[in-house]
């Protein structure tokens, strides 16, 4: 468990390699500083983590507790916070040093000597879809007779014993608009003067979505 | 696009200087190939029957006949691997993309040059 970032998904390009002259399809995500809002120790929590926060807001736009959690947090830092508009923590091994106080910046440079990120992000919404899509089912053969019966998920249970559908039995749902996390995903390169990350490959979410990056848990 | 993408593209694209062609035209791509240590350059000359403009992405599609036999490359125009794309002559077109010429050999397949054209310059 280590710390994080949240960003903002910019869309995918292409970059060239110099070396190999090839195109890399890259990731773009946009992290402006996030801010250490709060952070728990074993002593006082029982656990180890920091709260950042990240994404400008207009003060009038939040509610009396979440404009609290800043208040606060500018109380205990000393220097003006301004409100953001996501909170999320981040676990950590060891309770956090001195440069994870409240009202530190994280930023992008965090990833300067990581290979590998894992991101997570909310997934793009599909809406109801049957079964082949959803639960990758075959369906039928387009041929020898079948008709009105070429994607359906065939037959749901038996009869009498046990008299009923199995529970967690695959159907046609709603899909996608979920957490979805891609692990080891190589970093292309960091640009700390514009708050970019450049990851290779596809990461989960359209763009502008808000992502969490953090190092990679199995490299 | 994001203006950050739009921007990284540019950086990608900012000392290339690749001329506008456009379908119709015949060109002579010179590829660096490496080949263990060594590197050589390989020519392929053909007519471009697609040019998609998408920045940094851009590509082309190049068509030639090699010994009886169809050959399409689509290169990414802004590829670090293209030393030079020369320019032969331009051919009348009256279309954008000139898929319908995969369906043609031999006289059929010529296009009629248009002498008047001059290379383009990259801008």
């Amino acid at each position: 468990m280590s710390l994080g970032i949240l960003g903002t998904k910019e869309g995918m390009t292409q970059l060239f390699d110099p070396d190999t002259r090839k195109a890399v399809p890259v990731t773009v995500i946009h992290a402006e500083p996030n801010i250490v809002l709060k952070q728990h120790t074993q002593d006082s929590d029982g656990y180890s983590s920091v709260q950042v926060a990240y994404g400008d807001v207009k003060a009038a736009n939040l509610n009396r507790p979440d404009m609290g959690q800043f208040n606060k947090a500018a109380t205990d830092s000393g220097d003006a916070i301004s409100p953001r508009r996501h909170l999320r923590e981040f676990r950590l091994d060891e309770d956090p040093s001195d440069d994870l106080a409240v009202g530190a910046q994280v930023t992008v440079s965090l990833f300067e000597d990581v290979k590998f990120v894992d991101v997570a992000g909310t997934s793009k919404g599909k809406g109801t879809q049957g079964v082949m899509k959803l639960h990758n089912f075959r369906g039928f053969v387009r041929t020898h007779g079948t008709h009105e019966f070429f994607r359906h998920g065939g037959a749901i249970g038996t009869r009498l014993t046990p008299g009923h559908v199995l529970k967690g039995k695959k159907m046609p749902a709603r899909m996608g608009n979920e957490r979805v996390t891609v692990q080891n995903l190589r970093v292309h390169s960091i640009d700390t003067e514009r708050n970019l990350l450049l990851v290779v490959g596809a990461i989960p979410g359209a763009r502008g979505g808000l992502v969490e990056v953090r190092p990679a848990t199995k490299k | 696009m994001s203006k950050i993408i739009q921007q990284l593209e540019a950086e990608g694209m900012a000392d290339a200087r690749v001329p506008k062609f456009r379908a119709g035209e015949t060109v002579r791509v010179r590829v660096r190939i490496k080949e263990g240590a060594k590197e050589r350059i390989q020519v392929f000359e053909g007519v471009i029957i697609s040019w998609k403009n998408a920045g940094l992405r851009s590509t082309m599609t190049v068509r030639k006949v090699s010994y009886g036999v169809g050959v399409e490359r689509i290169f990414p125009i802004y590829s670090p691997a293209i030393e030079r794309i020369e320019w032969v002559r331009r051919g009348r077109v009256r279309r954008a993309k000139l898929y319908y010429l995969r369906d043609l050999r031999g006289k059929k397949a010529r296009l009629t040059e248009d002498h008047r054209a001059v290379a383009p310059t990259a801008s």
